[in-house]
C-alpha cells in the first residue's frame, strides 16, 4: 500500500552541489554515477565554495555543467597540469582533475605522471572504460587484448598495438603519491567502496597530504555495444581480471 | 627607480616579470633562454611564489592556463621549437579570455635549427600559430632595458584586455648585457580584482573558464566578442619608433635586434649623404600600418631588413602598398646582418 | 501486545522517480534486491522507456537503486511501519 512521503524521511536525494542540468551521458554510463559521488563528497566535506573542477576533453568535457563550483575546461590531456597551475596559484582551493582514458593515459601521459611525481596536492579521478567514447569508439591505451573498437575492428592485436596499460600501477611506483586506488561502479558494494575512496582522495587534499589518484573502471555501453546491465557484468567478470581492484598505495 | 644593474636580456625579462607581480612561472629549459629560467628558479621561491620546471613546454603552458584561470599573474618562456609546442595552449588562452605572458627568445629554424638569433617566428606570433581566429599582442624589444619595460607592460596589457601577450625577442637580445634600471616592484594587492576568475564560488555564481560551445551561434558570439576586443587593441595599443624620418628618402623597416643594428646604419648612411631613416614597429601585433602608410607617402623606398626569409616584409608591403618600393634584405640560419652589409643594401636602393 | 513479545517494525520505502531524467538504462532494476522496479512501457519526452515502481509494497527504502542511477533520477524515502 503506497504511503505518502510526507511522513517519511528522505534517505537519498540529489546532492546540493549538483546543478539541475540533465547529464548528457549515454544511458547506463558510469560517468553519471561517479559525478553524483563526487558531488556528494563535496557536500559532505562542505567544500563547494572552495572547489575548482578541471574538465577534460572527452565525454566529460561538459563536467563544468554538473557542479555548483568553479570549473575550468582544459585542453586535451593537460588537466593534471592545469590543476597543478590552479593549486600552485591558490593552495586554498580544492582542485580535482577528472579525466578519461585518452586524456589521462594517452595524450596526457607526461602531465599525469609528472603531477603525481611532483606530489601535487590535488585529487585526480581517472575514468577507465577502455575506449574513446566521445570520438566514436576508438582504441584506448587501456583497451583489452582482442577488444573490437573502431580502430581495431578485428580486435586489439598486441603484436601491433601492445597491451592494456595499467597506469595506476605505474603511478604507484613513484615516491610522492599518497593514495592510489582502483575502484569500480558495477554493483552497490563497488559503488560504496568507490564512494569511500573518492572521499579519502578529497580528504587527503583537504589535509594537505599530497597527490591522490582514483582510477575508476567504468562502462561504455554504447561503444562496447552492450546493454548497461551487460556492460556492468563485463566489468565485474572480465575487466577486473586485467585491472585488479583495490588500494595500490595508501600512505594517508 | 631601482638601482642600476648590468643584466642580460633574459635576466631582465625575468626580473621585470617578478617586479610586475608575476606569481607563477612555469617553463621548460631550452637554449637560448636558460638564464630566464635560472633567474626565476633562484628568485621565485624565496619570494614565496611558484616556480616549476615543467615536464615539457606543453605542460608549462597548461600550468599557465590553470594559474591564469585563478586570476594570478603568470608567465612562461621558451624559444622557437618550444613555442611551436605551446600553440594549442595559446589558442586556448585566447579563446578562454585569459591573461598571460609568453616569452619567445627566437632562434634559427625551422626544425631544430640552431641556437643563434633569428626573427623567423614573426608569422607564428602575429598571424596565429595556434588554431582559430585569435591574436596575441606581440611586443618586440630592441634593447635590454626595453625588454624590461615591455615585459612589465605585457602584464598590464594582458590583464587589461584579458588576452595572452607575447614578448618576441631573439637569442642575441637574450644573451647581451646592458646596464638597466628597473622600476620598484608593483603592489599586486593594488591591482583590480578579477571577477571572472575561478577563486572559489563563495557568495557568487560559479565561474567557468572555457573556450567551447557546440552551438555555432553561441561560438560565433564568442568570436565576435574577441574580434571586438582586437579592434579596441588595434585602435589604442599600436607602438612604434621613428628615427631620422623627417627628411628621409629611404627608410629601413626593422624590429628588435635588427632595428638596433639599423640605428648605426642610419648614422653611417647619413655620413655618406644618404637620407636614411628608420621605422621600428614595437607592437608587431597590432602592426603600425597607419604610421607606416603616412611615412611611405613621403619616401621612395622602404627596405625591410629581417633575420628571416621575409615575414614582417609582408606586413610592410601591406602597409606601404604602391606608395613606395618595398625591397627586402634578409639573413637566415642565425646569421646576424652587420651594419656594413645592411648599408651596402641601402646604397643599392638609394637613388 | 502480549507480554514478552517484541514490537517489530519493517522499513517501508517510497521512491520518487524523475521521469524526464530517466534514460531507461535498467541498472536500478538489477540493483534492487526486491522485485520493486520494472520498465513501465511509458516513453518520456526523450523517447526513453522509463522505470517505475511495479511492486511498491516490496520497497524497503534501501536506496540501492538511487546509488546506481547514473542520472540521479531517484529520490528515496523511508518510514518504519509496524510489521
Amino acid at each position: 500500500m503506497p504511503v505518502s512521503t510526507e511522513k517519511m524521511v528522505k534517505v537519498f536525494g540529489r546532492p546540493g552541489s549538483l546543478t539541475e542540468a540533465r547529464f548528457t551521458y549515454c544511458p547506463g554510463c558510469h560517468h553519471g554515477i561517479l559525478t553524483r559521488i563526487i558531488a556528494q563528497t563535496i557536500d559532505e566535506l562542505g567544500i563547494v565554495e572552495r572547489t575548482v573542477g578541471v574538465a577534460p576533453v572527452g565525454c566529460a568535457v561538459f563536467a563544468y555543467l554538473w557542479y555548483r563550483c568553479d570549473a575550468i575546461q582544459a585542453s586535451h590531456g593537460r588537466a593534471s597540469a592545469v590543476a597543478t597551475g590552479v593549486k600552485r596559484a591558490n593552495p586554498n582551493l580544492i582542485v580535482f582533475a577528472y579525466q578519461g582514458d585518452g586524456d589521462f593515459a594517452s595524450i596526457g601521459t607526461a602531465e599525469s605522471i609528472h603531477a603525481a611525481n611532483r606530489g601535487e596536492n590535488i585529487t585526480v579521478i581517472f575514468v577507465n572504460n577502455q575506449v574513446y567514447g566521445m570520438t566514436g569508439g576508438e582504441m584506448a591505451p587501456t583497451s583489452l587484448v582482442g577488444q573490437k573498437t573502431t580502430t581495431t575492428p578485428d580486435g586489439r592485436d598486441p603484436a601491433l598495438f601492445g597491451y592494456p596499460i595499467r597506469f595506476s600501477e605505474m603511478i604507484a611506483q613513484l615516491d610522492a603519491p599518497v593514495y592510489v586506488t582502483r575502484q569500480a561502479l558495477y554493483d552497490t558494494k563497488r559503488i560504496m567502496d568507490a564512494t569511500k575512496a573518492i572521499k579519502k582522495a578529497f580528504t587527503n587534499q583537504l589535509e594537505g597530504k599530497g597527490y591522490s589518484l582514483v582510477e575508476v573502471l567504468a562502462t561504455c555501453p554504447t561503444n562496447w555495444r552492450m546493454k548497461p546491465t551487460e556492460a556492468n557484468k563485463h566489468v565485474a567478470e572480465v575487466v577486473t581480471k586485467v585491472f585488479p581492484l583495490g588500494d595500490l598505495i595508501d600512505r594517508g | 627607480m631601482g638601482e642600476r644593474m648590468l643584466l642580460r636580456g633574459n635576466e631582465v625579462i625575468a626580473e621585470a616579470a617578478i617586479r610586475a607581480g608575476c606569481q607563477c612561472y612555469f617553463a621548460y629549459p631550452i637554449t637560448p633562454q636558460a638564464e630566464l629560467l635560472e633567474h626565476m628558479a633562484k628568485n621565485m621561491p624565496r619570494l614565496g611564489r611558484t616556480f616549476i620546471q615543467a615536464e615539457s613546454e606543453i605542460a608549462a603552458i597548461s600550468m599557465v592556463y590553470g594559474a591564469a584561470s585563478v586570476g594570478v599573474r603568470t608567465m612562461t618562456s621558451s624559444s622557437s621549437p618550444g613555442i611551436s609546442l605551446k600553440q594549442e595552449g595559446i589558442s586556448y588562452l585566447a579563446g578562454s579570455n585569459l591573461p598571460a605572458v609568453i616569452v619567445n627568445i627566437v632562434r634559427g629554424g625551422p626544425g631544430l635549427g640552431d641556437i643563434a638569433p633569428a626573427q623567423s617566428d614573426y608569422f607564428q606570433a602575429t598571424k596565429g600559430g595556434g588554431h582559430g581566429d585569435y591574436h596575441m599582442i606581440v611586443l618586440a624589444p630592441s634593447t635590454v632595458p626595453e625588454a624590461g619595460e615591455l615585459t612589465m607592460l605585457a602584464f598590464d596589457l594582458a590583464d587589461q584586455y584579458r588576452t595572452p601577450v607575447m614578448i618576441l625577442a631573439d637569442g642575441m637580445l637574450g644573451q647581451m648585457m646592458e646596464p638597466v634600471e628597473l622600476p620598484e616592484p608593483i603592489d599586486v594587492a593594488s591591482l583590480p580584482a578579477k571577477e571572472w576568475a575561478t577563486t572559489g564560488a563563495k557568495g557568487r555564481d560559479p565561474n567557468v573558464i572555457l573556450s567551447f560551445d557546440l552551438d555555432p551561434e553561441v561560438l560565433k558570439r564568442m568570436n565576435l566578442a574577441l574580434q571586438k576586443r582586437y579592434c579596441q587593441i588595434e585602435a589604442k595599443e599600436v607602438r612604434y619608433e621613428e628615427a631620422a624620418t623627417g627628411d628621409a628618402d629611404i627608410l629601413i623597416a626593422a624590429y628588435g635586434t635588427v632595428a638596433r643594428i639599423s640605428k648605426s646604419v642610419v648614422r653611417m648612411a647619413r655620413a655618406e649623404g644618404i637620407k636614411l631613416g628608420l621605422f621600428r614597429p614595437i607592437t608587431l601585433w597590432p602592426f603600425p600600418y597607419q604610421p607606416l602608410k603616412e611615412l611611405a607617402d613621403r619616401v621612395k623606398t622602404v627596405l625591410t631588413v629581417e633575420m628571416s626569409a621575409g615575414q614582417m616584409w609582408e606586413d610592410v608591403r601591406l602597409g606601404v602598398a604602391e606608395r613606395a618600393n618595398t625591397p627586402f634584405y634578409g639573413e637566415m640560419g642565425g646569421v646576424v646582418p652587420t651594419p656594413r652589409r645592411i648599408l651596402s643594401e641601402v646604397r643599392k636602393h638609394a637613388s | 501486545m502480549t507480554e514478552g513479545w517484541m514490537e517489530v517494525f519493517m522499513p517501508k520505502g517510497m521512491l520518487i522517480i524523475d521521469k524526464e531524467r530517466c534514460k531507461g538504462c535498467g541498472l536500478c532494476i538489477v540493483a534492487c534486491p526486491h522485485p520493486v522496479l520494472a520498465f513501465s512501457g511509458e516513453l518520456n519526452r526523450s523517447g526513453y522507456n522509463v522505470v517505475h515502481m511495479e511492486r511498491p509494497e516490496a520497497c524497503v527504502g534501501c536506496g540501492f537503486c538511487a546509488l546506481t542511477c547514473p542520472d540521479v533520477a531517484i529520490e528515496v524515502y523511508r518510514a518504519r511501519v509496524p510489521a
